[in-house]
């Protein structure tokens, strides 16, 4: 809660001060990003036989979930591979081709470098693909020979705070601001033209005539002396209070907008909307169980065991992600911290067997006298997960989107039309309940979904 | 960062001993705070400066500041796995087929798991022998988390290491071996194939080896008996729903005679199906739980009941046997009548621990050639021998014994002769025990290896011949501890682990090529039968081994009869017995069991003297107190020099006059919390282990306050609550004379009170979508109680201690009333009850409705599970002021605790008293330190189910976390509910069928056909409450043949 409060302080305080500084310097981030692209490897591979476009293709399909061309994996990182090979050890490529088409073959063969690499790897066997042919692995070798990129350079925008989204709020204040003023000076022109009539009526003669109110009990005061009046304000002004109380109290405990800071910075936005990843891959139990389920760290793992570092958009970080200090190097910072967590050894790729598990904020309070089965709603009920958690694709913060008030919950069972179609379950009672009904559809309440002991037990 | 260097901030830190130290060590504040001081002296309160106002402002402030604050929600963490263990799920349950063998309780059982954590035991279907969990099975699960619990090995009160524990026990083990003396295991029954196994390789490695199989409640006259008559050490079994006729003689087989577990054959047979049922005839001088299920009850003392057996075999056998009263006689002579009636469908049992009875009743079952008696495939969970015990205590005093290992029994409590016991440890080198609990032999024993629960440890039983039982952990050790087998295999310098021996034992001579894998997870296996040639080999081995014992025992059976004939009978005979809630008393700091009231007397928290009401005359009384609570004499028992004092004394209905009863189990407070030291050790008078004892009674000082739930009235003809009839009537007559609709005057019309013309309510329509019903069979139900403690176990219920239940605030959902009547019949009730006439006089109801109150002497029991009855129209809704209590259209009340302010109208309107309120938080308050008040005893909570608090009405709710569950699992699946699958947990932990739930509105299902039922009545039908839940009026089968 706290973070958010602060981050839009922090927004609406720069975004007033800094207003026109930012302009100008966010168009310079965006012709910086532009020059950073990665530049496509094609031109300079040209004269080792192979093509490395095609090459990048068949090892992404096959080689990459093992190994890189910089860093050790599974297996050990393949940059120049062939050319370090030859120079190195004296094998040429049809050692190579062998061992890719059957490494098992190789180091049964007793070859002594073959043994040696199976030993260095865990004795990891190596997938056999006797479907590559030749033209393939030149490919691919020709794309492990392209030269690395120049190391991007970090765009750190340290104290360009604010973003687009805080330019029209920012722009709204001062349209505002510039109307009150307006209105100000108009109501002291207004003043001014007045007292010179005025002074212009003394001047010329004319007496202006007091109204007869001096004689009259001014407006206040007759109010003040009618009892019934003063009756009618207080029962008024305590209704008023009374209600402003009430919705007030009626939001404590309520946490919408909860966005707690979280031990790692976990963004959904990132994994749920950039790469399109089920909701349920990781929260797997949503489907069979009351609980959605935190992710255990093996899950992470499944994927992070070889996205080891966050390359971010082509175009690199977008200018919110800057200013806000998602930069690349933040997130793969995250990424250690799981694998701290996890215990995983990036140089040797094994576990040290000394986790910690991570002690997440939990967001989504229920309180405990309220029963909840998420597999009842995910499941049975094909609600999408984004009903009641909100558009978790674009959170790059998770928060609490929905109130979690029972009134939200009855709602819903009001409105929700019961997904009965394909399920044996419903056919009998709800062919029986929408004629007793006398409806086509049924919602969760004619289902029985607003008695008291189907969630509170 | 480690260093040895020692760091001080003052020199006394260098002394050891220094008290001071070690107080600031320990205290961050060494003094009190000195509130005496400050409150005590008036000047100076008088003359402080905050005055009253102030002190208002203050408070006033404070309250508003933490108010505010607590608007700021708390934060909560939430930690997943590192890696997620395959099989577990989150919020799903998972179910593992395990076993219990602690010695006196055998059973195959299913536990329940919550993230790891078990916190439910249930019956296991696939179990074809024991495959019930009673009262006592149900609680173990809470034993797991006990607080009290030994957290590692230890010598001599220190704390050591295992390794350590090892050197010690293989050290002295060798020095045992070396100096030629015995090496002792004393033991509890295993009935384990693998642990007999290994204990017989470590013989081998050890030579010298004595294992003594001690059960603390001994069933050793049976046990010699049948090894007489058949040549193997084991119990016949008895088959009960084969049987017409059972004839007991003080055998209480519905709890825990022989070992139990006969409970669902027994109710099979006694529920009425074509017109037929058995009949049971039970003769016993204590009103036991299988007694008061009889249709005929014979009090008699037990030097009477041996007579009386001794004639029954004469009678049967056609020779003549003299002695005895004539009163005795009769009985015998109409009980040999209708057993040669039923011939071969008839069975005796006997409860005696005397060797000659045993063999007599053997005797008759194979003169009877019962069906229901089976010697082919003995019961094995009973192996104790008195004799070798008492050798070993023996040889343990004349030094003889090198080292003595103990291991599941607690023999420093329940040997009588404990202090020969505990002398004759002093002088034997090496004595370990595995304990559980630091109870009296591991108080006494050089070391203890800690023991590990059942659930925890790997096992393997055979409780009946050919009938196999696997046991698996469901959970990692909790504690450093260790099962004894592990311990074993380890001192034998075996580098096995327990679960590969047993692997290893059953795939080569137990399973014979069926899968492993399958036999763990159904927990059960069942031998093949043995292949031709060889069961004739072995059958005539069988038969020529009976002839030849036919030959050799005819003269014992004669010797027999005539010892049994010629007893005489004591001034006052002791019976001792085991309750259904305690057994011998391993599971006594068990707050679920201490609480659990016993089905006969209604008593928790206590044991007593059993009386008759004759005995008790002018000596011993039992009166209620103003607030309910009952109040009883002391008594002084006395057997042969022993004197058990200041024992409460209960008058018990149906108490053999001349006879009292006392129950073992209690009397334990070594290791154990301060609540749970209740009662006396009745272990003390078991002398030679005969629960029989000449015994004297004599008045102490002081009135006991008992914590007792149910006045020991009757229900005064009270047709309504319990509805029985004889079998006879039941056959002829139409179900309108014996279970007739109560009905109400409508315009001078007789109306069926579920007519909805006297209606106050308007029906609901509950046809569509499911309609729960619960059906309860008073013929089936034994009153066994496992259903209240699976209720506790599944739905969070508190215990709340023996004084809260004495004040009527005890919080069981589920109760089994018990009912006598005062007449001999409950029938002789009724026609007492219309026969009153005016108010005075012979036949007035001001003394004739008193005396209806007190049961006769030999009163009919009849048990009556009642919990919530989830009426349809149900009083208890319309008289909440915040509608917290509400009905649904599946026909359970609900109840929405967060909703509930506590006014208790619902209690009040309530003509079940069902529900049940929270007058305390009984969870993390210290005056209630029983499970739910440490964090070990909280993992046993269901996490499906909320846990009340302070000022909370809450009852049964017809388990709706388990219907919802069901239906949800339908859903999920996108298939109808298949019948029997919605449970609840009574209803599933009830063995004997006794309770069936389901959905009425699916007429296929067993309970619609319940409900149509003739024997079908609601409980007080005459309110209009339309409850949800009926019962089945109680047949008692009174046909003499």
């Amino acid at each position: 809660m706290k973070q958010v409060l602060n981050r839009i302080q922090f927004s609406s305080f720069f975004s007033l001060s800094l207003l026109l500084v930012l302009q100008l310097i966010s168009f310079s981030t965006y012709s910086q990003e532009d020059a950073t692209t990665e530049v496509a490897p094609a031109e300079e591979a040209a004269d080792l036989g192979g093509d490395p476009v095609e090459g990048k293709k068949i090892f992404n399909v096959n080689c990459a979930s093992c190994h890189a061309l910089d860093r050790k994996m599974t297996g050990p990182a393949l940059r120049n591979v062939e050319a370090r090979l030859a120079e190195d050890e004296g094998l040429d490529k049809t050692w190579l081709s062998a061992w890719i088409r059957n490494s098992a073959g190789v180091i049964a063969s007793g070859d002594a470098y073959a043994n040696k690499i199976y030993n260095e790897y865990n004795q990891t066997a190596m997938t056999a693909f006797p479907t590559l042919s030749d033209i393939d692995i030149d490919n691919i070798l020709a794309y492990t020979a392209a030269p690395a990129p120049a190391p991007k350079t970090a765009v750190v925008a340290t104290g360009n705070g604010g973003g687009e989204s805080g330019n029209g709020g920012v722009s709204n204040e001062i349209i505002l601001g510039a109307l009150a003023l307006v209105f100000g000076l108009l109501v002291i022109m207004l003043f001014l033209v007045n007292n010179t009539l005025r002074k212009i009526a003394e001047a010329n003669g004319v007496q202006v005539v007091k109204d007869a109110a001096e004689k009259r009990t001014p407006i206040w005061k007759a109010f003040a002396q009618n009892q019934f009046l003063i009756f009618c304000t207080v029962i008024v002004f305590l209704l008023g209070s009374a209600y402003f109380a009430y919705s007030w109290m009626s939001q404590i405990g309520i946490d919408q907008g909860y966005a707690p800071v979280q031990p790692i910075h976990y963004s959904h936005r990132i994994h749920a909307g950039v790469n399109k990843i089920e909701c349920q891959y990781c929260h797997s139990s949503a489907r069979v169980s009351k609980h959605s389920g935190i992710p255990a760290l093996n899950v992470c793992m499944n994927c992070h065991k070889s996205i080891y570092e966050y390359k971010g958009p082509v175009d690199g970080p977008s200018a919110d992600d800057l200013a806000a200090g998602y930069t690349n190097e933040f997130y793969t910072k995250e990424i250690k911290k799981l694998y701290k967590a996890v215990g995983w050894d990036e140089e040797s790729q094994q576990y040290t067997g000394e986790s910690q598990p991570v002690e997440w904020v939990r967001i989504h309070n229920l309180p405990d006298f309220a029963y909840f089965n998420h597999s009842q709603h995910v499941t049975v009920g094909k609600i999408e997960c984004q009903t009641c958690h909100g558009p978790v694709e674009e959170m790059e913060v998770m928060y609490q989107y929905s109130p979690l008030t029972m009134g939200w919950c009855i709602n819903c069972h009001r409105e929700t039309e019961v997904q009965v179609a394909d399920n044996a379950y419903y056919e009998k009672i709800h062919e029986e309940l929408s004629k007793k009904y006398g409806v086509e559809k049924l919602t969760a309440a004619q289902m029985g979904g607003l008695e008291c002991g189907k969630c509170h037990y | 960062m480690a260093s040895n260097k020692k760091y001080w901030k003052s020199e006394a830190e260098l002394n050891p001993n220094d008290s001071i130290v070690e107080t600031l060590k320990q205290n961050e504040f060494t003094e009190q705070i000195p509130v005496d001081e400050f409150l005590g002296d008036k000047e100076t309160l008088s003359e402080s400066s905050t005055n009253r106002r102030d002190f208002l402002k203050y408070v006033g402030f404070s309250t508003a500041a933490a108010s505010l604050a607590a608007c700021e929600g708390p934060v909560h963490k939430s930690l997943p796995y590192v890696v997620q263990p395959e099989n577990i799920v989150p919020g799903v349950a998972n179910y593992y087929a395990t076993a219990i063998a602690d010695g006196f309780d055998f059973a195959s059982v299913l536990v329940k798991t919550r993230e790891g954590r078990p916190i439910k035991i249930e019956n296991n279907d696939r179990a074809k022998v024991n495959g019930g969990a009673n009262a006592r099975v149900n609680a173990s699960v809470l034993g797991l988390y006990d607080s009290t619990r030994i957290q590692g090995p230890t010598a001599n009160g220190e704390a050591i290491s295992w390794e350590d524990l090892d050197n010690r026990v293989k050290g002295g083990l060798t020095a045992a071996k070396n100096s030629g003396k015995q090496i002792a295991l004393l033991t509890q029954t295993y009935a384990s194939p693998s642990t007999h196994k290994l204990i017989e390789e470590f013989t081998a490695a050890y030579g010298n080896v004595n294992h003594v199989v001690y059960d603390a409640i001994s069933e050793d006259a049976a046990l010699n008996a049948f090894e007489a008559a058949y040549g193997e050490r084991a119990l016949a079994d008895y088959h009960f729903d084969k049987a017409e006729l059972i004839v007991s003689f003080a055998a209480d087989f519905l709890a825990d005679w022989q070992g139990g577990g006969y409970d669902s054959a027994y109710s099979k047979a006694k529920v009425p199906h074509h017109g037929k049922m058995s009949r049971h005839i039970h003769l016993e001088s204590n009103m036991s739980l299988t007694g008061a299920n009889a249709d005929r009850r014979v009090p008699m003392k037990p030097s009477e009941l041996k007579v009386a057996l001794a004639k029954l075999y004469g009678k049967l056998n056609g020779s003549n046997v003299a002695g005895g009263s004539s009163d005795i006689d009769a009985v015998v002579a109409q009980i040999a009548k209708e057993v040669k009636k039923a011939g071969s469908k008839a069975v005796v049992v006997c409860g005696l621990n005397d060797e000659n009875a045993q063999t007599v009743v053997l005797a008759i079952n194979k003169l009877l050639q019962s069906e229901a008696f089976d010697t082919e495939s003995p019961k094995y969970i009973r192996r104790g021998s008195t004799a070798k015990v008492n050798k070993l205590i023996a040889d343990m005093k004349a030094g003889r014994v090198g080292a003595v290992l103990i291991d599941g029994v607690n023999p420093v409590y329940s040997l009588p002769n404990a202090s020969d016991f505990v002398e004759g440890l002093g002088k034997v080198g090496l004595s370990v025990s595995c304990s559980f609990n630091n109870d009296e032999t591991a108080q006494a024993v050089g070391s203890i290896a800690a023991a590990s629960h059942f659930l925890e440890s790997w096992g393997d039983l055979e409780m009946k011949k050919g009938h196999f039982a696997l046991m698996q952990p469901a959970i990692r050790e909790l504690f450093d501890t260790r099962q004894f087998q592990s311990c074993l295999l380890t001192w034998m310098g075996s580098d096995k682990t327990y679960y590969e021996y047993i692997k290893e034992n059953w795939t080569t001579s137990i399973l014979n090529g069926a899968s492993w894998n399958k036999t763990l997870q159904d927990g059960v296996f069942s031998m093949p039968i043995v292949s031709n040639s060889e069961q004739t080999a072995a059958t005539t081995a069988s038969v020529s081994d009976e002839e030849a014992e036919e030959v050799s025992s005819a003269v014992p059976i004669a010797s027999a009869i005539r010892t049994l004939a010629n007893t005489t009978s004591g001034d006052m005979e002791l019976l001792l017995y085991s309750k259904v809630g305690m057994g011998d008393g391993k599971q006594a700091n068990n707050p679920w069991l201490q609480e659990f009231p016993d089905p006969i007397t209604r008593v928790s928290w206590d044991n007593y003297i059993t009386i008759s009401k004759a005995d008790a005359e002018g000596k011993f009384e039992n009166y209620n107190v103003a607030n309910g609570g009952l109040d009883g004499s002391y008594a002084n028992v006395t057997v042969d020099g022993t004197t058990l004092e200041n024992v409460p004394v209960i008058i018990q209905p149906g108490q053999a006059k001349g006879t009292i009863g006392l129950s073992f189990g209690y009397g334990k407070s070594a290791g154990m919390k301060e609540e749970m030291q209740t009662g006396v050790n009745a272990f003390q008078l078991y002398k030679n282990f005969n629960n029989v004892q000449s015994v004297s009674i004599s008045k102490a000082e002081g009135i006991h306050e008992f914590a007792c739930i149910q006045l020991h009235n009757t229900l005064m003809g009270r047709g309504d609550i319990i509805k029985e009839t004889t079998l006879e009537i039941f056959n002829t007559k139409d179900h309108h004379e014996w279970n007739p609709m109560p009905e109400v005057s409508l315009n001078h019309q007789e109306t069926p009170v579920t007519s909805p013309e006297v209606d106050l309510w308007q029906e609901f329509d509950r046809s569509i979508g499911h309609h729960f019903n619960l059906s309860i069979d008073l013929n089936a139900c034994t009153g066994c109680g496992a259903c209240v403690i699976a209720c506790h176990a599944e739905n969070n219920v508190p215990v709340v201690g023996k004084q809260e239940i004495r004040r009527s605030r005890d919080m069981h959902w589920l109760r089994i009333d018990r009912y006598y009547s005062s007449e001999d019949t409950f029938e002789g009730d009724n026609e007492k009850k219309d026969n009153l006439d005016g108010l005075w006089g012979d036949n007035g109801s001001l003394g004739g409705f008193g005396e209806m109150e007190n049961p006769s002497a030999n009163p009919q029991v009849a048990f009556q599970p009642v919990m919530c009855q989830h009426c349809n129209h149900a009083p208890c809704e319309t008289v909440c002021p915040v509608a917290a209590t509400a009905h649904s259209r599946q026909g359970q009340n609900h109840m929405a605790y967060n909703r509930c302010v506590g006014t208790r109208y619902c209690a009040n309107n309530c003509p079940y008293k069902v529900r049940r309120f929270n007058w305390f938080l009984y969870n993390n308050n210290d005056e209630f330190d029983y499970y739910m008040n440490n964090d070990l005893g909280k993992m046993v909570i269901n996490p499906d189910v909320n846990v009340r608090s302070r000022g909370v009405m809450e009852k049964c709710s017809m388990c709706i976390q388990m219907t919802q569950k069901t239906i949800l699992d339908a859903k999920r699946d996108g298939r109808q509910v298949k019948d029997g699958e919605f449970q609840t947990a009574c209803s599933s932990a009830c063995s004997s069928g006794a309770m069936v739930f389901g959905d009425i509105n699916d007429k296929e299902s067993k309970i619609a056909e319940l409900k149509e039922d003739d024997r079908m009545y609601h409980l007080l039908e005459h309110v209009g409450t339309k409850p949800n839940v009926f019962y089945h009026v109680k047949v008692r089968n009174t046909n003499e043949a």
